[in-house]
């Protein structure tokens, strides 16, 4: 008999598992709890199958049913108002939809591919890629662009040099493949996430506001049919293992055999078909429902799409095209592979839905239908192996409100003052400080990075890294456009998880404004350790009370997200690091306000004088090593007034560059504005304590204006408005920055700047001038 | 006047097929979609095949899609003077099919490299280059993995003598090309490669600057011209 025979002779049946309820099935080695187990049984009145046991555990995995998180992301859903009406769909969707009006839809979705990255850089990272456009295609959209934050171990950690490459080449080449513009991210450093990368990919998409698709199955009758790849043994276990416990079963001593790999291999260019395929289909209103299968794959998508629905669903598994004959069932069930989608089509609709994906190449196979039985019922070469209530598996999974302590070491973290770390003070010093800076692996140019990236496909790129915010055209007629920034900051979140979320969510928001579109909307990946640990529970929650509570004051509701839990390694846990997404409305994207100086033009500081905040700044961590103190403050109605003078000073037409000031402080935002345009600038800082202050504090609430002299009088008009402190601090043009404060000159030229600061990743990474023939 | 009919050949995989429809229309001619299995050419004037990833590079860049069912249509059309342009992966395509001379190969530094590259047109004879002044420079993006020019000794130097190097890098060589070369032409100069994209450089908003645009325009004026 062969291996595929007498694994199918051994499948285990729902009468089967009926006639021996005394069989235990290993659902702790599946990562089930004994408690799980038992709730399983009773739903099922009977021991689960062998089937049923993985789908109810890849699906009741941290990863996919959010069991310590959901309780606290509830705080969500309390939308603030004014915004409500404009959200076509939201958390519970695969992606948040916006409604712009004129007909016209965005959706925008963070989603983690951390483990998966550090296991296997370039797979992990591209099927990251993947996994996020297939979620916003999943509601009808066209993927318009991805940004990608990403964190890694000291960059001179050798291990840094293995998973970097791999991760860029990786989110390079699935998003290149698939004509998807990178239109910004981050790339951070720093130790805690050695051993724990973080990889992270936002995807925007456009659709006809008419147009959202639902991943509900309905209508009796109506067939489900699975399209794209075929299904292999890839990913197996991917999302219950991997994603949410650990690498391998160390702690018991034991190995499951390891026949294939955990990670998902991606195939960029089935993706693009499926992709082109969709948006046909949908545009011809051949779907009825869908899904994109990720984590869990089948398991997750029969039991959404039915559970979501009014009846229930009959599968045929035997119908599933495997690219490995000797799949078992409950491995066709958990297999990751990538490029799928399940659809709900009307029989009627059946033939031209093949004809199209036909046209496409992609595979499209009928493997069940939608009943009314309530239940989904799948079999497997004539017999029943799954009969289960769909949202037992799909919704109804288990909800913990874990134990949650604050952390031990906080208050001394918090006590040791940056206060106490010497200054620089003479204008050498100050000087030597700006270049360390400049030069260091977080601040230094990252164009070795985004140059391998496409930022130009689809034509409709109005700005790109290292702009503060990417934008993109999403409507050709009208020009209207969305910016969208990413931003994260593991250690001011470690310092204070609740006042350090409300810093990034300022800065992501700041960054929109400064290209002069109006914030919307907000998604969040949140990247943690392990929730079993009292002490990480306690930054989650402070972590989303505050992203919740800055949410409501800014006027823009989080849409949807991710949350990674497991970063870390033993005991030691990455520092909390919500990453957030904000998106916000450009009127028309061709009047977007550009990083770089233009020479002749004025340059404003807007917002609050600067304050010796120093507290998880990147000088006190690059140039002392320190991390403790307190993030800076943050005052989200002065944020809020910071944006309408950005905005209005855009509106106005008078706005020719604009950044905002974060990381490194006043300094190295000159210097960014310098290098993105080769214009110099010369200014005199605002005074502050100390001159190390006036130049890198990172106080929250402000940014750089230029505008042309004419312009003048309206800025202090919309300043004034606003109750926005503007301070003219000089003149943009030249080869030189020149930074006059408190009585010293720092300067250096732009050639100078541009050589420190581009020269770093080349040599951590690979020098990267060998083109020269 | 009527707008000359402009191809855009779609091939499975092909990413800038709409970018370069759109520069077609930005350039007065109207852009006819082509579709790579039907051995159909629709009575265009002109062809454009776009950047992208045909049938996903698999075994070689350009390699499968040689043999598209509209290939064989377009082979003998260029033969007898159609006039096409390919772009990136157009590029690598028209050299599977022997239609250009030489080869595109990995980039020397082995990374997909995007940036925006100065240019210098070394041609104005051809179908596609009319537009531009002689020796003109102008700033192009390039992006691509697969962009490194190579063909014989021979070869260079009959191009070279003959003027079928259209553009050349200038400010450094971005992927190893031999000779600085981003761009060549057919003999009769009515097929036209080139590894940079002109049609992501066609305002002053979405790309580098309107520097590409005289391609599209050399082609639409050369086509108004000929019917009038």
């Amino acid at each position: 008999m062969s291996e595929a025979a007498s694994r199918a002779a051994a499948a285990d049946t729902v009468a089967r598992a009926a006639a021996t309820p005394d069989i235990e099935l290993p659902y702790s080695e599946l990562g089930l709890r004994p408690e799980e187990y038992d709730a399983i049984r009773a739903i099922l009145g009977r021991r689960p199958t062998s089937s049923e046991l993985a789908m109810y555990s890849v699906m009741w995995s941290e990863h996919c049913s959010y069991k310590s998180s959901k309780i606290h992301l509830r705080t969500f859903g309390e939308d603030p108002a004014g915004s409500a009406g404009k959200m076509l769909a939201g958390i519970g969707d695969n992606a948040g939809v916006l409604d712009l009006g004129n007909g016209i839809a965005v959706t925008f979705k963070i989603e983690s591919h951390n483990h998966p990255s550090y296991v296997e850089p370039y797979q992990g990272a591209a099927t990251g890629v993947g996994g996020i456009v297939r979620d916003i295609l999943t509601m009808g959209a066209r993927p318009v662009a991805v940004l990608d934050p990403l964190r890694f171990g000291p960059a001179t950690a050798p291990d840094t040099s293995r998973v970097l490459p791999g991760v860029v080449a990786g989110v390079a080449g699935y998003g290149n493949c698939l004509g998807l513009p990178n239109i910004g991210g981050e790339l951070v450093f720093d130790p805690c996430y050695a051993g724990n990368p973080l990889v992270n990919v936002l995807c925007v998409g456009v659709l006809p506001a008419d147009g959202v698709q639902y991943a509900v199955a309905s209508g009796l009758g109506n067939k489900v049919v699975l399209i794209g790849a075929r299904t292999g043994g890839d990913g197996i276990g991917g999302a219950s293992v991997l994603a949410s416990a650990t690498f391998e079963d160390a702690d018991s001593g034991e190995r499951r055999p390891a026949k294939r790999p955990s990670v998902q291999v991606g195939d960029p260019f089935t993706e693009k078909l499926l992709i082109e395929c969709c948006l046909e289909l949908f545009a011809e209103d051949l779907v009825a429902g869908i899904q994109d299968l990720g984590a869990a794959g089948i398991s997750c998508a029969t039991t959404e799409l039915a559970s979501a629905g009014d009846g229930g669903m009959l599968v045929d598994l035997s119908a599933v095209p495997l690219r490995d004959a000797t799949l078992a069932p409950e491995e066709i069930l958990m297999s990751e592979s990538q490029e799928r989608m399940c659809a709900v089509v009307e029989p009627a609709k059946l033939d031209r839905f093949l004809q199209r994906c036909d046209r496409w190449g992609v595979g499209a196979v009928v493997i069940g239908e939608v009943t009314d039985t309530g239940r989904v019922q799948i079999d497997w070469r004539g017999e029943r192996i799954v009969d289960v209530p769909p949202r037992t598996v799909a919704h109804d999974g288990p909800v913990y409100d874990r134990p949650r302590s604050r952390p031990a070491d906080l208050d001394g973290l918090q006590a040791d003052d940056p206060a106490r770390l010497p200054r620089p003070k003479t204008a050498d010093e100050l000087r030597t400080t700006l270049l360390a800076l400049l030069g260091s692996p977080n601040l230094a140019s990252k164009r070795w990075v985004t140059e391998q990236y496409d930022a130009l496909v689809q034509g409709n790129t109005a700005l790109a890294a290292p702009a503060d915010a990417g934008v993109i055209r999403v409507d050709e007629r009208s020009g209207l456009g969305v910016a969208v920034a990413t931003d994260g900051n593991g250690r001011y979140c470690r310092l204070d998880p609740y006042a350090g979320t409300q810093v990034v969510l300022a800065e992501a928001y700041r960054n929109v404004a400064a290209t002069g579109a109006e914030p919307a909307a907000v998604t969040d990946c949140l990247n943690f350790g392990s929730p079993e640990d009292p002490e990480v529970m306690w930054q989650f929650e402070r972590t989303v009370q505050g992203l919740a509570d800055a949410c409501r004051a800014l006027g823009t509701p989080v849409t949807g997200g991710n949350v990674s839990f497991y970063n870390q390694t033993g005991n030691t846990a990455i520092h909390p690091t919500p990453v957030i997404g904000v998106l916000g409305v450009l009127p028309n994207a061709a009047q977007r306000t550009p990083l770089g100086f233009v020479a002749g033009t004025e340059i404003y500081l807007l917002g609050a004088a600067a304050r010796p905040e120093f507290g998880g700044s990147e000088w006190a961590w690059t140039v002392h090593g320190h991390l403790g103190g307190r993030p800076p403050a943050v005052d989200l109605d002065a944020e809020r007034a910071l944006a309408a003078v950005l905005i209005g000073a855009r509106a106005a037409g008078i706005a020719r560059n604009a950044h905002d000031l974060a990381d490194g402080g006043l300094a190295q935002a000159l210097v960014e504005s310098a290098l993105a345009s080769g214009v110099g600038v010369a200014v005199t800082a605002p005074d502050a304590e100390d001159a190390a202050t006036a130049l890198f504090a990172e106080t929250t609430g402000r940014a750089l204006l230029g505008v042309d002299p004419e312009g003048a009088a309206e800025l202090a008009r919309l300043a004034a408005g606003h109750g926005v402190p503007c301070d003219r601090i000089g003149t943009a043009g030249g080869t030189g920055v020149t930074i006059d404060v408190r009585g010293q000159r720092v300067e250096a030229t732009v050639g100078e700047l541009r050589d420190v600061a581009e020269r770093t990743l080349p040599r951590l990474f690979g020098v990267d001038d060998g083109a020269t023939a | 006047m009527t707008p000359p009919r402009i191809g855009v050949v779609t091939f499975p995989g092909s990413l800038d097929d709409r970018d370069a429809a759109r520069a077609v229309r930005a350039a007065g001619g109207e852009s006819v979609p082509l579709w790579h299995a039907d051995a159909d050419l629709r009575d265009v004037a002109a062809v454009v095949l776009p950047g992208g990833f045909s049938y996903g590079d698999y075994l070689r860049c350009g390699a499968i899609a040689r043999f598209a069912p509209l290939m064989g249509e377009l082979i003998p059309a260029a033969q007898r003077g159609l006039p096409i342009l390919g772009i990136c992966n157009g590029f690598q395509i028209l050299c599977e099919a022997h239609l250009l001379a030489g080869a595109l190969t990995r980039n020397a530094h082995l990374r997909f490299r995007y940036r925006p590259q100065r240019l210098r047109i070394e041609s104005t004879s051809t179908a596609w280059t009319g537009a531009y002044g002689d020796g003109a420079e102008i700033v192009v993006p390039i992006k691509n993995m697969e962009g490194r020019y190579a063909a014989t000794a021979d070869t260079v130097r009959e191009l070279e003598a003959d003027g079928r190097v259209v553009a050349r890098y200038l400010g450094g060589n971005p992927n190893g090309s031999i000779a600085d070369i981003a761009g060549i032409a057919n003999a009769a100069g009515n097929v036209v490669g080139l590894m940079p994209h002109p049609e992501h450089a066609i305002d002053d908003v979405y790309g580098p600057g309107p520097d590409g645009l005289g391609f599209f325009t050399s082609a639409v004026t050369t086509l108004v011209g000929a019917a009038a």
